[in-house]
């Protein structure tokens, strides 16, 4: 019993020093937002340890809306946003006087698949794919053959990421025209394996979700070209870099708080960030900006470094 | 005798139903646990225990989700035993039985039954945002202590109850009082009954993910926490990630983690089926 009363006033005692805050905030960087964004961090922080094995940086996976606000709030660092930042999120950190910059850190690609049974589907246009996805689709477009008449006269079945993931934003802003608007009669996960699986296991599927799933399963599943108007391209880290596949090919994010510039680390890990990306890239599946776009977003790091501590970024 | 025999036989094949539906879960379970154990096992060394996370699935490692789930657990036991406990005794022995104690009792059923998600958004609001504790150790470990309160209320009132009366009355009939009665024979006859229950409770604690993603636990965090007002990640989030990375590697990975989340469950039920029997025999 007395163990009881011991453990009562142990748990009361911490309670009552709940409301410290982290003393030492220079030798951490807290980072949260996009779980598409976040194994680039997490391959950045990792490396990054092996220069300053003393910096602690934390990331969390919020998405890319719960990232900005907490960004928004001062909480964190930095955000991993998988779309820039919207004119809601943006009154919000004006709210709270937060300055920030925006960076973009590397290239995703969105690729369209089937399964490679299909024999009939090689490139697809913007506006097919449009008439197959937009909310008006729901109930009226369910055969192939409606699609493209010599396609087959067989059910089409749809598979995509859940509407809460920035993927999802973005292809149907790109596709239908306007983000978040988009048929509900499909198969949705926020995990993009059991999307892979969907369209693998069923020969009149067709699904659209992140170019790394393809990469890791080519074996399973067939690319589709897009034809945004300029002929079919299909996604490559090739065709993604350059642009010339549109219009499913999106900049990926970061965020920072300019106030978090007072700590000396933020400036060095922001500047490891954009000279390391190239390379670390290709082992997490995305698709690095030209060289010369890493230059430019450097430099505009270092303007906004500038302005914010009056005193160059030390290197 | 027509009539007999198809009696029999119905008998009959309502006993192979029954074994049937008895054997189907067991063996869903035992394809489950073997297909994981295949994928997962030789993937478990020192180096996956003590490693770090990384973007290379070889490199990756459990360490500080493992040490954060632990640090989780403990601190839930802290504070979720003394307040269930007291409050499953106040229950029990002192309410009386009016309206009011009927009220609670049903509104302590009907927690039981509220998805964790919704703890934790109230754990976000109330410990991390208005009492400060931000996405620490300690915020996630209220978070679990409030989900798994009512499991343990029930079933420590269970185990008190299951105290013979003969026990009560004696103490009372020597004059003891209320509190010494409840603290020197009940508790004591009970203990092993109220651990029991709470050890199931946390071992729903140990899985849960969605309650501390939403108070914000971390998923990339290279130490592990030194004190409760540390960041923290724990063993489902590190999963739940793995699962969704596009690289096989990773797969693998979430296997052999899931191996060893399952190994800690199977040690807590084994701990209170240790209990169970050591007070029943102590019972008699």
């Amino acid at each position: 019993m007395k163990k009881i009363l011991m453990i009562t006033a142990l748990g009361t005692l911490m309670l009552s020093c709940g409301n410290n805050k982290k003393e030492d905030t220079n030798n951490s960087i807290a980072i949260d937002g996009s779980s598409t964004v976040y194994p680039i961090t997490e391959a950045m922080a990792e490396e990054y340890r092996t220069e300053q094995p003393d910096v602690n940086i934390t990331i969390g996976v919020s998405g890319t809306g719960g990232g900005f606000q907490k960004f928004g709030r001062g909480e964190v660092d930095i955000t991993n946003a998988s779309r820039p930042i919207t004119e809601e999120e943006k009154a919000i950190a004006a709210e709270n006087n937060i300055d920030y910059l925006e960076l973009e850190v590397a290239y995703d690609g969105l690729a369209v698949l089937v399964n490679p049974e299909n024999d009939w589907v090689n490139c697809i246009t913007v506006e097919e794919l449009k008439m197959i996805w937009e909310p008006e689709a729901q109930g009226n477009i369910t055969r192939w053959n409606q699609i493209r008449p010599e396609w087959p006269d067989e059910e089409i079945h749809l598979f995509g990421p859940g509407v809460a993931s920035g993927t999802f934003d973005y292809f149907t802003e790109a596709i239908v025209g306007e983000s978040g608007s988009s048929r509900g009669d499909f198969t949705a996960s926020e995990d993009d394996n059991i999307l892979v699986q969907g369209v693998a296991g069923d020969k009149y599927g067709l699904g659209f979700f992140g170019l790394a799933y393809f990469e890791e399963n080519k074996d399973k599943l067939k690319m589709v070209a897009v034809d945004g108007g300029n002929g079919c391209v299909k996604p490559s880290v090739e065709t993604v870099s350059n642009g010339t596949y549109t219009p499913l090919s999106r900049p990926l994010f970061i965020y920072v708080n300019s106030s978090s510039l007072q700590n000396p680390m933020v400036v060095d890990f922001i500047n490891f960030y954009l000279d390391e990306a190239s390379d670390l890239l290709d082992d997490v599946g995305y698709v690095p900006l030209p060289e010369a776009e890493y230059k430019k977003q450097k430099q505009n790091f270092n303007e906004f470094v500038e302005r914010n501590q009056g005193e160059p970024a030390g290197e | 005798m027509n009539n007999i025999k198809k009696n029999r036989w119905k008998d009959q094949a309502f006993k192979f139903w029954g074994i049937f539906c008895t054997l189907l879960g067991l063996v869903l379970l035992a394809i489950f646990i073997g297909s994981i154990i295949v994928d997962g096992v030789q993937r478990i060394d020192w180096d996956f225990l003590t490693s770090l996370p990384s973007r290379k699935a070889d490199r990756a490692g459990i360490y500080t989700a493992l040490m954060g789930s632990v640090w989780v657990l403990v601190l839930t036991t802290i504070i979720a035993l003394p307040v269930g406990i007291a409050a499953a005794i106040y229950l029990e022995e002192y309410a009386k039985k009016n309206r009011l104690s009927s009220l609670l009792e049903v509104n302590i059923s009907n927690l039981a039954g509220v998805p964790s998600i919704i703890y934790g958004l109230l754990g976000l609001e109330i410990f991390v945002r208005i009492m400060q504790m931000g996405a620490s150790v300690l915020a996630g470990s209220f978070t679990l202590a409030l989900l798994i309160l009512p499991i343990v209320i029930v079933s420590t009132r269970e185990a008190i109850k299951a105290v013979p009366k003969s026990i009560r009355d004696a103490s009372f009939a020597l004059g003891a009082s209320k509190w010494q009665t409840v603290s020197r024979q009940l508790l004591p006859a009970s203990f092993g009954g109220i651990l029991t229950g709470v050890i199931l409770a946390l071992s729903r604690a140990v899985g849960e993910t969605a309650p501390l993603i939403v108070i914000g636990a971390l998923t990339y965090v290279p130490f592990a926490p030194k004190s409760p007002m540390d960041e923290f990640s724990v063993l489902p989030i590190q999963i739940f990630n793995w699962i969704s990375r596009p690289q096989h590697g990773f797969e693998v990975n979430a296997a052999a983690a899931i191996i060893i989340l399952l190994l800690i469950t199977f040690m807590m039920n084994g701990i209170a089926v240790y209990f169970r029997n050591k007070w029943q025999r102590k019972l008699k």
